[in-house]
């Protein structure tokens, strides 16, 4: 510290000055937003839920599987997904698919979303483009971990998020789900 | 003998409601201050039929939530102390605005109303002592409770307080060396003069030195940040650590309310009272020959009107202290009480005498 430092008080001031200069800036601002102003804003807050932040187009949200146009999974259960994934949480069971054309069907398709660690590998290792995490749903949670297992009816109910981020389906209640 | 009753009750009326309503919406104001200083919205959540008014309604969710919380008591607390030490706490603080004077005396209905709810000569001296007893509260709650860092809290606050006490008293002195005497009223009204025929007499024109010893000491005397060692909530939490309830609210309310004795007492000593600046008994009468001819009703409630603006300027000031420095380690508040505060308030007796003896005219 060199000698004014050791006063304090001059130290004192200048701390107080730049608080003071927050606040009254902050303070003008509010009122000028109060006024009709709505580019002036006095705080950096967002008020969510009230007020969510724009999510990045690439950002790894909730997965869904995507549907062909008869609504049937666009997956083929070629355990790709299930192979690569690092944290062991997707679970599938194949089935024959009526149409020779196309391979197989998944008869169940479990996400446990306690276990995900959304690294988006089941994504890259799709041969079909058939799952995505594209829903924009951040907010999903649960009182037991059963509750986080997601199967496959409701992965498939899921639409892609809005232009502007945000999710276009509800948050999905696992059926089965206890409170 | 009716009306005599009633004035007194008046008066005493509006110095309670004043400072209890002002201490209630503190809660809020420090919220929302510290929130807009650190670019923050601060609380807005609480609602009544969707009507926010900025938060307002959190001071009332506040109580509603302390009054209805588990008021406990450890097994091992001394029950009456340890009921007692929170009333200690606010009543001191409340009663110390008591001789802190809002307005010069009114005249009316051939009667003489000081404005103020008890006119005492020796208020300065009463103010102090109310403001020392507090620590009684804290003490007798960090000894009751049963638990040792509520009584580290409790003797860090004893020393806090001796330190801090010694520092006020001593830089006051030169106040009343220039104003010649104990009456806060007296002490209000000397500073309606004019120095050097231009500026008024205010005490931080006279005494500025003594008004920063006096503001920081004062700060110390609340146990706020930066001086919240009895408190020290990343340390010990405090003499309070075994309260609960609105016992623990009563706590956090005595903090508010030294508060504004502080603000209160800093503005009857340093920054003129009720004075307003070049406002005399008839009205505006500036230096330079123009005046204003004022009712004594204007008068008077301009003087009200300028005690509250600077109380509650001082008390935003406070508020930016304790958002803006960190706290001191307990032996650095030590240190700066008894090793700057104390003997620069010394000096500042010693200077002030020299000055009076310089200037005395012969």
């Amino acid at each position: 510290m060199n000698f004014g430092q050791r006063f304090y008080l001059r130290e004192v001031l200048s701390g107080l000055a730049l608080t003071a200069g927050h606040f009254f800036r902050n303070m003008g601002r509010h009122v000028a937003h109060s006024l009709g102003r709505r580019d002036a804003r006095g705080a950096v807050t967002i008020q969510y839920p009230d007020e969510r932040r724009p999510l990045a187009p690439r950002l790894r949200s909730l997965h869904r599987l995507v549907r062909r146009e008869d609504g049937s999974p666009r997956c083929v259960a070629c355990m790709m997904c299930e192979t690569v994934c690092p944290a062991h949480c997707i679970y599938i069971v194949a089935d024959e698919h009526p149409n020779p054309e196309i391979e197989k069907v998944p008869q169940r398709f479990d996400i446990d979303l306690g276990k995900c660690v959304f690294c988006g590998y089941c994504v890259e290792a799709c041969p079909e483009d058939a799952i995505r995490m594209d829903t924009g749903i951040l907010e999903f949670s649960s009182y037991s971990r059963d509750g986080m297992i997601y199967t496959k009816d409701t992965l498939l109910a899921l639409e892609p998020a809005g232009p502007d981020g945000r999710p276009t389906s509800p948050v999905p209640i696992p059926a089965g789900r206890r409170p | 003998m009716i009306a005599d009753l009633g004035i007194a009750f008046g008066r005493v009326a509006f110095v309670m409601l004043f400072v209890l309503n002002l201490g209630g919406l503190l809660t809020w104001v420090e919220r929302k201050q510290s929130a807009i200083m650190q670019d923050r919205i601060g609380a807005n959540r609480a609602s009544i039929l969707g009507l926010r008014l900025f938060g307002l309604f959190h001071p009332l969710a506040d109580a509603i939530k302390m009054l209805t919380k588990e008021d406990f008591r450890p097994a091992r607390a001394d029950r009456f102390l340890f009921g007692l030490a929170p009333f200690v706490s606010v009543f001191f603080a409340l009663v110390a605005f008591a001789s802190i004077p809002f307005g010069d005396v009114l005249h009316a209905g051939g009667r003489e109303i000081p404005l103020q709810a008890v006119t005492l000569n020796v208020g300065v001296l009463y103010v102090f002592a109310m403001l020392s007893l507090g620590v009684y509260g804290v003490m007798m709650a960090g000894w009751s409770s049963g638990n040792n860092f509520a009584l580290l809290g409790g003797q860090r606050a004893a020393a806090l307080m001796i330190s801090a006490e010694i520092a006020i008293g001593a830089s006051i002195i030169g106040v009343i060396m220039v104003y010649g005497s104990l009456d806060l009223q007296a002490i209000a009204r000397a500073q309606g003069q004019l120095l050097w025929g231009v500026l008024p007499k205010w005490g931080i024109l006279t005494q500025p030195l003594a008004f920063v010893l006096f503001l920081t000491a004062g700060i110390a005397s609340t146990k706020r940040i930066p001086f919240d060692t009895p408190e020290g909530e990343s340390e010990i939490i405090g003499y309070f650590v075994e309260y609960s309830g609105m016992k623990f609210g009563m706590f956090a309310m005595a903090d508010f309310l030294e508060t504004i004795v502080v603000a209160g007492l800093t503005t009857a000593l340093f920054l003129g009272g009720w004075q307003v600046p070049y406002l005399a008994a008839g009205g505006f009468q500036f230096p330079w020959g123009a005046s204003v001819a004022l009712p004594p009703l204007a008068v008077t409630l301009l003087q009200v009107g300028s005690f509250i603006v600077k109380v509650v300027v001082l008390i935003f000031f406070l508020m930016l202290i304790r958002w803006t420095l960190p706290r001191f380690r307990y032996d650095q508040a030590m240190r700066l009480g008894w090793l700057a505060l104390f003997p620069l308030s010394i000096a500042n007796i010693v200077l002030t005498g020299l000055v009076l003896l310089i200037t005395r005219p012969a």
